[in-house]
């Protein structure tokens, strides 16, 4: 093996590799939108090209994805809250 | 994995960065591909080969063609419609800050 890499370089490495790893995740979740938004919209046998419909099932399927991703964060964090006020009530003197 | 580093060249440090980069991008595009593959193959024979049988007839095979290009347009339909979302919540989290 030859001799290791400088200190600037292996610092240049860790960043590349980070940036890949960030567009790998990034190519995951789509790849996982599009399978289950296909299942979902995509019914038929497929034609020689989406319907209109189809298209915009596939569009909206992403937006409502996420927005139902967010609406359980928030409301966990809703109930995460009221929880801590509630027992903050109890428990301080 | 750890292959590539044995057949690059020892001459420069240079060099031996360029192709550490390239391989991981290699390993990442090819491991891009596999999944997508995956998931093209699993989709249209469940959508396309509904009785399998001695061989893929004609229109299974037409079948197969038109699912292999919807699955790929599917895959830039939800990639556009995701990076805009992000870019969109990206710039409205920038001025909550702001």
């Amino acid at each position: 093996m030859a001799d290791k890499f400088d200190e600037a370089t292996q610092k240049e490495l860790g960043a590349f590799l980070e940036k890949q790893q960030t567009e790998a995740r990034l190519h995951q979740s789509i790849h996982t939108f599009t399978g289950m938004c296909w299942d979902k919209c995509i019914t038929g046998t497929p034609g020689a090209r989406f319907s209109r419909s189809e298209e915009s099932c596939l569009s909206n399927c992403v937006e409502r994805f996420l927005d139902t991703s967010l609406f359980m964060v928030r409301r966990i964090e809703e109930q995460r809250h009221a929880l801590e006020a509630a027992s903050n009530g109890k428990f301080t003197e | 994995m750890t292959d590539f580093l044995k057949s690059v060249p020892t001459d420069s440090m240079a060099s031996r960065k360029e192709a550490v980069m390239n391989a991981i991008k290699q390993e990442v595009a090819l491991s891009a591909a596999q999944t997508l593959m995956n998931s093209v193959n699993e989709r249209c024979f469940k959508a396309c080969v509904q009785k399998p049988g001695t061989s893929l007839g004609s229109s299974e095979q037409t079948c197969l063609a038109r699912c292999q290009d919807r699955y790929l347009e599917a895959f830039n339909i939800v990639r556009k419609t995701y990076m805009s979302r992000l870019s969109k919540e990206r710039m409205e989290d920038q001025a909550n800050v702001i």
